[in-house]
């Protein structure tokens, strides 16, 4: 990752080095995190305001402190490493590169809520990850059982769905169910992986509490802005001279992410990846990156993609792909994302093609709409966001 | 501590409601519908299909009221511009890909996906079909599915999982690619399926249909050349009615007789003559094997989804069903040897036609082992192999029956009763309650107490077995013996007591089971819908069929003791080994 010039001079978009710095100091955070109280460690994740990393954002001190308050006699505590999400690459580098800090904080998780067992959902694709992060897990559990902490993980490989990555769907699958979503309530923290009390977090989010007990929650919430505290890792993709993985502060604008990152010609920057939203230039000064708060113009969450298109695509031919990979991964259980999908996709075509006039697109914005309001779960719910923001910013591209 | 009574707004207005339901049924019980679609009571609820969603304020998107429980202080709006809206855009999906050909659909005038484009006022269909056509699986001799009408609700898939655990059907596929299978698409008849028809039963829509004879049927009864009789089960009796647009339960016996005879059936009999005559097999099977040592507990025979269950799940345990036929096949066999050579008709001229409750019927007259009368008659008459006929030629559930009296033209509620046909007609009480769960057992112990005690039963009526109570269980005195006796009825209750009886904790001698949810009058041949409630109404109705019938005993039948002293001799006779008993078949799972 280049230090280049410009970074020196953009004064809003900050670079932070937590999560890959090669402390190699796992066993002393670790040791000394586990001699902590649960309410001790707890609270410091409150006080961090560290929120999910998986893009969805819940608070993941409040995820803790549920499971942990939970009598069952077998809780578990699983790292979501389905990383499925097109334009996201940043947990296949965090596992292969740090994987000691995903671990430990599995581990502290796992001491938390009171759990004996971890899981790490591996994505189908990263089989190539496997031997080496089951050695780092063979080592890490001689270390427990050396230091008398009675935990294993184990890593549950999955077989190539997206839905996978959808935390309910993820613990069908790894009960050797179809991968489908779960009706909510009940959520995880009660009622997750074979009906116990679960803890699931992305393992970006797990790496980030390694930062707060080595660090001190204090270091992690001077950093980022209100409702968005802490740096977050960002999978630059697309048109951008430096793609790669960077890890920011949030709360960044747009615009300066654009300066950053850009070609000197950037039509729209995909947030969030395929099922994210889509920012066309005249909206990036109004747009910042982080949970959506109180705060001034949009703040736009994301899983860390940041898709950036310059003004040689068509932004058809984008939401072609996207809405050709929502209709495939769609695990088809739900009506509104089932046949939504299809029917955007084939809704589009027959528009571009001339077969139905450019009516049929508000009719087709109209079915996005329902399907935000009635899918069950974040997949359906979520493909809303990139088709009504791409149609809306780029209608004449959808029909000319 | 949970409130019991919690207060709710609904539609602005302040009510009232017991806890713990969901929104859907607490708006039900207080008379606000909410349109739905994908759930069923007791049956399944898999939030699908997005019909049902409502808002509750302060939830970020629309709340699916079927699986969603109503909480103390919940604002809850079931109708607004933004329900409206989802609630059609959601049928509109489904509508996409469903053909639009109602009229020429079997479920045309009792299909919930037409309801309810009615309900909420479809007009348009705007979205293009996604799906190419899907070749229909007619591998069942019972059930034809055909996947282009299905609108993937998982009904079918639940109630074989969750009620049968039989888990021949199921979700495969994904997006676009998502369909209800069989194992590696072979086909409902290729595979571990009972044929109870429970997924027909269910379906919303014409997508698991009973496999309709009634055409072949007709043809056989236009033909002067061919006698044609027809036997009905008890379970008929009390759904024909409801088929026909009367009350559900209606008890129609006479109308129902009057009716056939009027389609041009030359005689119409009774399927409770041969209920009466398998207790008489029956009984007298359970007493021999507790006499000599037989092997026990052993279960019914009757239900023929149970006994294909059996064949592919448990076939280690298939020496503890009785070796009876079921009263259907015993009736066939009857009726092609007994009756044929009484009447003086050439048994190959003889059609028998069965109507059924039931779908497994119609795959348990094609079994291969099913052609008694044809072996009786083999040497008699020099028949060759080409010649051979099954027992029973047709089985017609209750569905397809309504369909041939409204094709005739019979004004089936305003007929005058009649009478069954001798001798094939006369039945006892005892065989009308076959037609509920634990109606067999009743009716065996009526006659194996009195042949073991040799004094009257004290009290006909066996409360005890009666009821949809899942597995009931009672303990019988005869004579200072006890007997430990269990019914159950659907599959998965069922095959909690054959892992008892495999796992040698079984602490009971004689087992009944049937597989439809309480039993025959809930068959997967029945009217649609069937719910609990209606299942009661009909099951009140049998016992008023038994109450009301001069002889409850089936020994008492007096047609039975003639078949007897003319033809069989004696129950587990000779003859009747040879066209009353059967034998059963291993098959794997796959």
């Amino acid at each position: 990752m280049g230090e280049g010039q410009k970074m020196s001079t953009s004064h809003l978009l900050k670079r932070a080095d937590f999560i890959f710095k090669s402390d190699n100091d796992w066993e002393d955070v670790l040791k000394k995190n586990l001699n902590r109280t649960a309410n001790e460690l707890i609270n410091e994740l409150i006080s961090s305001e560290l929120k999910g990393r998986g893009g969805a954002g819940f608070p993941t001190g409040l995820k803790w402190k549920i499971s942990s308050e939970i009598k069952a006699d077998e809780k578990f505590v699983i790292c979501n490493a389905d990383e499925g999400e097109p334009g996201t690459f940043k947990d296949r580098e965090i596992l292969s590169r740090v994987p000691f800090k995903v671990l430990t904080a599995i581990a502290v998780c796992a001491y938390v809520i009171g759990a004996k067992k971890g899981f790490i959902y591996l994505r189908g694709e990263y089989f190539f990850l496997k031997d080496n992060l089951q050695s780092a897990i063979d080592e890490f559990e001689r270390y427990c059982r050396k230091i008398g902490f009675d935990f294993s993980i184990s890593i549950f490989m999955g077989s190539g769905a997206y839905i996978c990555g959808e935390e309910t769907a993820l613990f069908e699958s790894m009960e050797g169910k179809r991968g489908e979503p779960r009706n909510k309530p009940p959520f995880p923290s009660s009622s997750g992986y074979m009906n116990k009390p679960t803890v699931i977090n992305n393992v970006e989010t797990l790496a980030h509490t390694y930062t707060i007990f080595k660090y001190g929650s204090k270091r992690f919430y001077d950093l980022g802005v209100q409702f968005s505290r802490g740096t977050k890792l960002f999978s630059v993709s697309g048109d951008t001279p430096k793609p790669g993985i960077y890890e920011l502060e949030l709360g960044m604008s747009l615009v300066d992410f654009v300066e950053e990152f850009g070609d000197d010609d950037t039509k729209a920057v995909q947030v969030g990846g395929a099922s994210g939203f889509l920012v066309p230039r005249k909206r990036f000064p109004e747009t910042t990156i982080g949970f959506q708060g109180r705060l001034v113009g949009i703040s736009l969450p994301t899983g860390g993609s940041m898709m950036l298109f310059n003004s040689s695509r068509s932004m058809y031919n984008v939401l072609d792909n996207y809405l050709n990979f929502f209709a495939e991964e769609s695990c088809g259980q739900c009506t509104p994302c089932r046949v939504g999908c299809q029917q955007l996709l084939k809704g589009i075509k027959a528009v571009k093609r001339g077969e139905k006039n450019a009516a049929y697109l508000d009719k087709l914005l109209k079915l996005a709409e329902t399907m935000t309001y009635t899918a069950k779960c974040g997949l359906g719910q979520s493909v809303a966001n990139s088709f009504s923001s791409i149609v809306e910013n780029f209608r004449e591209e959808m029909i000319y | 501590m949970e409130k019991k009574v919690i207060n709710v707004t609904i539609d602005g207005k302040k009510m009232q409601v017991g806890a713990g339901k969901t929104i859907l049924e607490s708006c039900k019980e207080l008379g606000i519908r909410i349109p739905s679609l994908c759930y069923l009571k007791d049956v399944s609820s898999n939030a699908s299909c997005g019909i049902c969603v409502v808002e509750v304020k302060g939830a970020k998107s629309l709340v699916r009221s079927c699986v969603a429980s109503i909480a103390d202080g919940m604002e809850i709006k079931t109708h607004s511009p933004a329900i409206n809206q989802a609630r059609i855009t959601n049928l509109e999906l489904l509508l996409a890909n469903h053909p639009k050909d109602c009229l020429v659909c079997e479920r045309n005038g009792n299909c919930e996906l037409q309801d309810l484009s009615s309900v909420l006022g479809i007009k348009e269909t705007p979205f293009a079909r996604t799906k190419p056509e899907a070749v229909k699986d007619d591998t069942s001799p019972s059930l034809i599915r055909d996947p282009n009408k299905c609108i993937l609700c998982g009904r079918c898939v639940a109630v074989c999982s969750d009620v049968q655990t039989v888990y021949a059907i199921d979700f495969a596929g994904r997006g676009l690619k998502s369909k209800i299978a069989t194992y590696k698409d072979k086909g409902l008849g290729n595979v571990a399926c009972t044929n109870c028809g429970q997924c027909a039963l269910v379906c919303p829509t014409a997508a698991i249909i009973e496999r309709d004879e009634s055409n072949l049927l007709l043809k056989d009864l236009y033909d002067e050349e061919k006698v044609v009789i027809v036997q009905t089960a008890p379970a008929i009796r009390v759904g024909i009615g409801e088929a026909m647009g009367m009350e559900e339960g209606a008890l129609v016996t006479g109308q129902m007789v009057a009716a056939l005879r009027k389609l041009g059936f030359d005689s119409v009999f009774d399927t409770q003559f041969t209920a009466d005559l398998t207790i008489m097999e029956e009984g007298h099977e359970l007493i021999k094997r507790l006499t000599t040592n037989g092997r026990l507990p052993m279960v019914t025979s009757c239900s023929p989804g149970w006994i294909k269950f059996i064949e592919h799940f448990y076939p280690k345990s298939l020496e503890h069903l009785s070796t009876c036929k079921s009263p259907q096949q015993m009736f066939g066999a009857v009726a092609k040897t007994y009756y044929a050579e009484k009447m003086g008709i050439d048994p190959r001229r003889l059609v028998v036609v069965s109507i059924m409750p039931c779908t497994a019927k119609k795959f348990e007259c094609k079994r291969p082992e099913m052609k008694s009368a044809y072996q009786w008659w083999k040497e008699k008459m020099n028949l060759s192999e080409r010649e051979s006929f099954f027992d029973v030629d047709y089985v017609l559930t209750t569905r397809e029956l309504a369909r041939m009296f409204k094709l005739t033209g019979v004004d089936f509620k305003n007929l005058p009763e009649e009478d069954f046909d001798h001798p094939l007609g006369i039945s006892t009480g005892a065989g009308a309650i076959f037609a509920a769960t634990g109606g067999v057992m009743e009716a065996a112990v009526r006659t194996a107490y009195e042949v073991v005690a040799g004094k009257p039963l004290p009290d006909l009526n066996l409360k005890v077995v009666r009821g949809f109570e899942g597995i009931k269980e009672a303990e019988l005195d005869i004579n200072g013996t006890k007997l430990k006796v269990a019914v159950a009825h659907t599959l998965k209750n069922a095959r909690y007591l054959l892992d008892q009886i495999e796992g040698g904790k079984s602490p009971y001698a004689f087992i009944e089971v049937m597989t439809c949810p309480g039993g025959c009058l809930g068959g997967g041949g029945q009217p649609i819908p069937t719910t609990w409630e209606i299942r009661q109404k009909r099951a009140d109705s049998i016992y008023r069929e038994d109450s009301l019938k001069p002889v409850r005993k089936s020994h008492d039948n007096p047609a039975i003791k003639e078949l007897y002293n003319e033809f069989l001799k004696e129950p587990l006779g000779h003859l009747s080994h040879e066209l009353l008993h059967t034998e059963y078949t291993e098959r794997g799972v796959y």
